[in-house]
């Protein structure tokens, strides 16, 4: 395989605190709690799994949460947003109801989906987050078909999927990058690209590890940026997103991340994942893109270690509050199974 | 009353929702150039604009997402796939997405896409133009399937199926858009309240098809009748959810059933009706063996010979009518 992500894709770099500079002191404390919430979040799902209260799987994104962070800032209610199977973030970052995630993985009718879809079926619509499902790039061609539909309507809205290096291997991705462009769809395309599908280093899957190459394939104006750099993420994405907006046509974002739990649950995973070493999930935990923002932040005096710690053990508290809440709360109606097939609720009878 | 064949029934049906719902759009190959769908969707393009009317990339599965997408962001499209075999590469958008959203996501997320896929059998075209696959998406929880055998219907059930906030895959079939029949105005009708059709009573047997097989089953009927045979034909229109009264209600009456269906014999639609019927009638109900005459369990051939031998004729379904009753 060609390295032609360079640096990016090398664990020991990328270490130092990231730049903020230009950017308003409120919207860096705002992603900063932001990425606190959705670490935290996923910390309690993965502690939970382990222990056995959820009985489904849990795909865990810990480590990545600076991407859906970075690009949330800049989207807004009416956007269309899909997401896939390791989703928590993109919907966190839209709306941080982690009680709300907490019950749906616990499959109660108090959760996103009404206790019917559990980790993999997420759905908050008020807040722009359409849907995210787990067949692998299962949503992009109907993010393409989102955007194009806020065009016919007349609104300056957009569409975003959320794609992995994985899914850019399924043939429908290809097409929906050739759809998007040909017919100038309002659509960002979000690669998140954590070197990994499942248990499968990218150098085993593909001849180069620049998913761009295929943003460039499909002339669509495209960004490489360090993934766990929530700032850089937010200047990018701010940017193509306002273009996007303008009518110019598709955006193409490459974040090169990393996950610290392994494909499923609450393991590392060094033993099922294929050229995945504790020295480099340990050198990918330094590239943290809470730590780096934290510390440039402490540093330009807007932040402190001590309001850090509040926020923190709030949260925690917060957390178990939530946690306790969706245990307790019912299950849905066993005539759910049958209600909700079709949208109509209808009853057939024969 | 206006004349119309099925095929211009269905451009009526096009025009009229084009017309009357801003909402409603038209995406898939060939529609700037529709000469791959008879005459049932000439000019919609000069007509409504190729804003509307949306010519695609060689992307069956990427088009047919874009469909579900729009219609998740409000909008009422209609997917047009030209050969229902094209189709199969939308598998993923059409069965794991459209037909499961809805539940997955706790009745919050309507997909009300419509998926129009034509059945084009014949023509030396052999195996990957001519399947009729109803039976594959009849199976599929949440996916409303229709399969219109009458002018009125091609024209009335496109509408009804566009109208529906659920997905629908409407299939038509090429060799039924000769047929002719005075057309009233439209009137809306509910999908949601259509049952199976009794296109022609009788007492002798009860006859049970759909799309191009109920045509044949008519002019069967109609042959039958001369053979001093009184048959009831049954058109079921909507195949998912199937409804199966008006057929278990026909069969206590006549107390003779054949299924005739335009797809493949095994694990078809065919043998679905017969399960649902057989488990309603009294043990005794039934005078003779209950008959499914289908396509053989074989790909369509391409030679002239083989491929006139292969499909249903009227004279086969007035053969298996005699064979029931033992005439």
């Amino acid at each position: 395989m060609k390295n032609d992500l360079g640096g990016l894709s090398d664990s020991t770099k990328f270490h130092e605190p990231v730049s903020v500079d230009n950017i308003d002191n409120n919207v860096l404390k705002k992603m900063l709690k932001s990425m606190i919430i959705i670490r935290k979040t996923e910390q309690q799902l993965a502690l939970a799994r382990k222990e056995k209260l959820i009985g489904g799987p849990v795909h865990l994104g810990a480590g990545q949460e600076a991407i859906a962070v970075g690009i949330s800032e800049s989207l807004q209610s009416s956007d269309r947003v899909f997401g896939a199977h390791r989703s928590h973030s993109h919907l966190l970052a839209l709306n941080p109801n982690f009680y709300k995630l907490f019950a749906e993985v616990l499959g109660k009718e108090t959760g996103f989906s009404k206790g019917m879809g559990g980790s993999m079926h997420l759905f908050d619509k008020s807040s722009g987050f359409y849907g995210s499902v787990p067949i692998v790039a299962g949503t992009v061609s109907l993010a393409v078909g989102a955007a194009l539909a806020a065009k016919m309507q007349g609104t300056n809205d957009i569409g975003v999927a959320y794609i992995g290096d994985g899914a850019v291997e399924e043939g429908v991705v290809h097409e929906s990058f050739n759809l998007a462009k040909v017919h100038n769809a309002p659509m960002f395309f979000v690669i998140e690209n954590n070197l990994f599908a499942s248990h499968m280093h990218i150098s085993l899957r593909q001849p180069s590890d620049l998913i761009s190459r295929f943003a460039i394939a499909n002339e669509i104006p495209y960004k490489l940026i360090d993934g766990n750099d929530v700032c850089a993420i937010y200047k990018a994405a701010k940017e193509q997103i306002a273009e996007i907006r303008n009518g110019d046509g598709p955006r193409f974002i490459e974040l090169v991340t990393y996950r610290h739990y392994g494909h499923v649950d609450w393991r590392d995973d060094v033993d099922v994942g294929v050229d995945r070493s504790l020295d480099d999930i340990e050198n990918w935990k330094e590239r943290d893109p809470i730590l780096r923002l934290s510390k440039s932040m402490i540093t330009k005096g807007c932040w402190s270690m001590e309001e850090e710690e509040v926020f923190k053990k709030e949260i925690d508290r917060e957390i178990i509050i939530a946690w306790d809440k969706a245990m307790n709360d019912p299950y849905p109606p066993l005539s759910a199974t049958l209600d909700h097939v079709y949208a109509t609720n209808q009853k057939e009878t024969s | 009353m206006h004349k119309h064949n099925y095929g211009t029934a269905i451009l009526a049906g096009f025009e009229y929702l084009l017309e009357n719902y801003p909402e409603v759009f038209v995406i898939g190959q060939g529609l700037w150039s529709p000469w791959y769908v008879g005459n049932s969707m000439t000019d919609l393009d000069k007509k409504f604009g190729v804003e509307r009317i949306i010519d695609t990339p060689v992307s069956e599965s990427a088009c047919t997402g874009a469909a579900v997408g729009a219609s998740l962001a409000g909008m009422k499209p209609i997917v047009v796939h030209p050969r229902m075999d094209f189709m199969i590469y939308a598998m993923d958008s059409v069965v794991n997405q459209a037909a499961k959203w809805s539940h997955m996501l706790g009745g919050q997320a309507h997909p009300g896409v419509t998926i129009r896929s034509i059945i084009n059998r014949g023509g030396e075209q052999g195996a990957q133009h001519s399947q009729a696959l109803h039976a594959w998406f009849a199976h599929v929880p949440g996916l409303r399937v229709v399969m219109p055998s009458t002018v009125a219907d091609a024209r009335d059930l496109l509408i009804a199926s566009v109208l529906c906030p659920d997905p629908v895959m409407y299939i038509d079939d090429r060799w039924l858009y000769e047929q002719e029949d005075e057309l009233p105005p439209v009137n809306e009708i509910n999908l949601l309240d259509q049952r199976p059709h009794i296109t022609q009573t009788g007492t002798d047997i009860t006859i049970v098809s759909s799309g191009h097989t109920s045509l044949l089953a008519r002019d069967a009927a109609a042959l039958l009748i001369g053979k001093n045979i009184s048959a009831e034909v049954i058109d079921i229109r909507v195949l998912n959810p199937f409804h199966a009264d008006e057929i278990v209600t026909s069969v206590k009456k006549t107390r003779n059933i054949l299924v005739a269906d335009s797809g493949t014999l095994s694990a078809g639609f065919s043998g679905e009706i017969i399960a649902k019927v057989a488990e309603r009638l009294p043990v005794d109900c039934l005078k003779n063996k209950p008959m499914r005459i289908a396509l053989p369990d074989a790909p369509a051939p391409t030679s002239r010979l083989l491929e006139k031998d292969y499909y249903l004729s009227v004279e086969d379904l007035v053969k298996a009518a005699e064979k029931v009753l033992n005439k």
